[in-house]
Formats: structure tokens, C-alpha cells, sequence
């Protein structure tokens, strides 16, 4: 991630205006990747039963994102209508077995734990998505930091939904205790026995819960911002 | 006959790819607001699924496996092949749908192309190579997990039809109803998961 972030430094200067600013800044809020643009929910079910996958898969995701669509609007007007699919799926594959092999080279437990969800970056809708209504009408710049912002929308929901879940479920967040029953018991003096005040809830587990949880999220987010509500 | 009909019935209602699965659920919750989108979409997944997961047969068991063409294991290649030929699929399917029913084309908008990275038509594919279905079995599945798709998605719209004439609160109102719906119908599909029709055919 680092190439990123020099690349923003070096070109900020000139080329950062308020359009700029807004193509970063508007998916995180008004126009969020899973609440308002529906897409890639099936990570967000996949991912998210615990914090740490679901940080790596939102930086894997963004990088992914972010140079698919620097690629394809580098190629837009190269790429004949009858086989942009092929040629966008091409590009995505290429991007994520990169990450994949990196991720590899430099933390081999890391990749032995997450591979699959890596490889689910491919069918992560989110991609296609933004190369489809984005990449093939926009300039290569403009296209790259829609890619990092629309990543950064996608991250932060996922880091949200998967906070809730582990800490409801498992009663931890990133793999450190904090309300279950695993180090911290209690003693019940009455009956002498030990307890934890905290059940963890295994629906938080099942799939159905992220949809809840995200469902929730919609609510609270469309309540603060009422330009978002539904009117049809 | 009855083991085919068996995996049918399965992969409808038992192994359904949406609410057993929770697969393909961008389309499912983008385009399930009115019943008129929602048979359309399902319509081009039932093709797309019935196509692409025969020929993938064909291709890993031809090319990819040992047995195939080159005579070594190219297992390694599956996810781009399989993804090419959907890919393929789609394309044909939107060239098709854009001819002949430009309303159904801009009612899908993006969500046409994006059946591509529809992960149950993937997953179809997938689930055809890890249950070790033959050619029959394959294309059954693959059209059973197709209607599935169809009926759920289509009950979908049909409750969001229907919802609009509840006093839902506002913030809630359209997506977040349908995400926490969709939770809901998941867990009543929970109840069915184990059952075995062949359990019942005689």
C-alpha cells in the first residue's frame, strides 16, 4: 500500500482539486459502495465473522480496485464493447493473484489463512462495478482515486460489520478478549461456581446476522444523512 | 430419473444458492424492487447458469483434468477458465437482451454485465466440481440452482411490492428493510438445510 500513498503525495499538487477531493470522499458516505450502490455484499457476508480478515480484504480489495481502474481507463478506448467483460475479468485476476503472490512472499501465516477470501476478490462485484460505470467513461487519475475512495467506502463498512460480529459473537476483537468467557471468568458466590457475564451469541456467526447488522447500518446512516431515504 | 429429480428439488429449495447460501446477493437485493426486473434477471440467470455449468463440466473434465487433451493437471487454471466462459456467457446473453428487449436492458442497467461476478454462478460451477456431478447431474444442477435463484429473487420483489404499504420507519425504508428480510427468509431456510428428498421417492 505504501506505492499508493506516495503516488497521491507526489501528484496532490496539481492535479488535487474539489472534484478530486469528492471522488474520495463521497463513497465513504453519500454514496457508499455496499449501502447505497448494493455492491459487493457477498464479501461482507463471507468476510466479516472476525476484524482481522476483514482489515486485510479491505486493503487487498482497495488496492485491487484502485489499479483495475487505473488499467482499464488506461485501455477504455482501445477495448472493443463485445469483450470488455473478458478483457475487464483479464485484468482483475492479474491484480489479485499480484496481491495474492505478495501477500505470500511477505507473510506466509497471514496467506495460508486468507488465501480463499483473497481469491473471492475476483467475484468481489465492487470491482466490476466501478470499471463498468466508472473506468470505461473516465479519465486514468480521476478513475484511480474513484478506485481508492470507493475502496475505502467498501473498508470501512466491512471493518464496522465485522467489529460487531466479533465482538457479539466471540465476545473479541481482533483476537483479544474483551467481554467473552475465554480468560476473564467470574466467581458466582452463591453457588460457587465460575461464570462469565457475557454469553457469547452464536447467531452473530450465521451469515443472516451480517445482513442485519448491515441492514442496521442503512438505517442509522439514512437517518443522519436524509437525502439517502428511499421515497419510492 | 429419480436421482435427477433429487438433485432438482435439492438445489431449488434445499441448497438454494441465495438464502441457503447467501450467494449472488448483490443482484438479488439491487434488482428485487419490482416483480417486472426480477423475472428478467432471474430469467437470465436460469440461462447463463444452465449453460455455463455444463460447458465448465466439459472444460474440467477435458482440459483441466488429468485425463483431458493435455494429459497432466491443470486444476491450477480453473477459476480463470471457469470465469472466461461466464464471462462469455454473459456477454452473449446481454448482446441478446439488448436487442430484443431494450426496456428489460435499461431496467437491469449495470447488474447485467455484473451477473459475471454473480458469485452463485461461480459457485455453481464450483459446487458441480467439489460434489463430483456427471455431465446429466451438472446441467440439472445447474438449471435447478438457476430456478432457485429465479423463485427466490422473485418472492423477494413480490414482499417489496407489498412492504411499500407498511409504515416502515423512513430511514429503513427500501434497502434496509430488504437486507434485514433477506436475513430473515435465510434463517427460515436454515430449517430446511439436512432434509433429503430421496428420502421420500420410492
Amino acid at each position: 500500500m505504501a506505492e499508493v500513498e506516495t503516488k497521491v503525495a507526489q501528484e496532490k499538487e496539481p492535479l488535487f482539486g474539489k472534484k478530486e477531493r469528492q471522488l474520495i470522499i463521497d463513497p465513504l458516505n453519500d454514496n457508499n459502495p455496499i449501502t447505497v450502490q448494493v455492491l459487493g455484499i457477498c464479501s461482507a457476508l463471507a468476510v466479516t465473522t472476525l476484524v482481522k480478515p476483514a482489515i486485510i480484504m479491505a486493503l487487498s480489495a482497495t488496492f485491487v480496485i484502485a489499479f483495475a481502474n487505473l488499467t482499464i481507463s488506461l485501455l477504455r478506448k482501445g477495448i472493443p464493447k463485445q469483450i470488455r467483460m473478458i478483457v475487464q475479468l483479464v485484468v482483475i485476476a492479474f491484480l489479485v493473484t499480484v496481491v495474492e503472490q505478495v501477500l505470500k512472499a511477505a507473510n506466509y501465516p497471514i496467506w495460508k489463512q486468507l488465501s480463499v477470501y483473497i481469491g473471492l476478490i475476483i467475484t468481489n462485484c465492487i470491482v466490476m462495478g466501478r470499471l463498468e460505470a466508472f473506468a470505461m467513461a473516465n479519465k486514468p487519475w480521476r478513475s484511480f482515486l474513484d478506485g481508492l475512495g470507493n475502496g475505502a467506502g467498501y473498508g470501512i463498512i466491512l471493518i464496522i460489520v465485522a467489529a460487531a460480529r466479533e465482538l457479539f459473537g466471540k465476545g473479541s476483537l481482533m483476537g483479544f478478549n474483551i467481554i467473552g468467557n475465554s480468560s476473564q471468568y467470574l466467581i458466582d458466590t452463591t453457588t460457587n461456581s465460575f461464570f462469565s457475564w457475557y454469553m457469547p451469541n452464536n447467531v452473530m456467526v450465521l451469515p443472516a446476522a451480517a445482513l442485519f447488522v448491515i441492514g442496521v447500518i442503512i438505517w442509522v446512516q439514512r437517518a443522519r444523512n436524509q437525502k439517502l431515504i428511499d421515497v419510492s | 430419473m429419480g436421482d435427477l429429480l433429487n438433485i432438482f428439488l435439492k438445489s431449488v429449495f434445499i441448497e438454494n444458492m441465495v438464502l441457503a447460501y447467501f450467494l449472488g446477493m448483490c443482484s438479488f437485493l439491487a434488482v428485487s424492487k419490482s416483480v417486472k426486473t426480477a423475472v428478467g434477471l432471474g430469467a437470465a440467470v436460469i440461462f447463463v447458469l444452465t449453460l455455463t455449468v455444463p460447458i465448465n463440466w466439459v472444460i474440467n473434465e477435458m482440459v483441466l483434468g488429468p485425463n483431458g487433451i493435455f494429459k497432466t493437471d491443470l486444476t491450477f487454471l480453473r477459476f480463470i477458465l471457469f470465469i472466461a466462459t461466464i464471462a462469455a456467457s454473459v456477454q452473449l446473453v446481454e448482446m441478446v437482451v439488448e436487442k430484443f428487449s431494450p426496456a428489460l436492458y435499461s431496467a437491469l442497467g449495470i447488474f447485467l454485465p455484473l451477473i459475471t461476478v454473480n458469485c452463485a454462478i461461480l459457485g455453481g460451477a464450483l459446487f458441480m466440481v467439489a460434489r463430483e456431478y456427471d455431465f446429466a447431474e451438472a446441467t440439472t444442477f445447474g438449471f435447478g440452482s438457476g430456478v432457485g435463484f429465479f423463485i427466490a429473487i422473485v418472492v423477494m420483489a413480490a414482499i417489496r411490492e407489498k412492504i411499500r404499504y407498511s409504515a416502515v420507519p423512513a430511514p429503513l425504508r427500501g434497502l434496509g428493510i430488504a437486507f434485514i428480510l433477506t436475513g430473515l427468509m435465510g434463517m427460515a431456510f436454515m430449517s430446511l438445510m439436512g432434509i433429503n428428498p430421496a428420502n421420500y421417492m420410492n
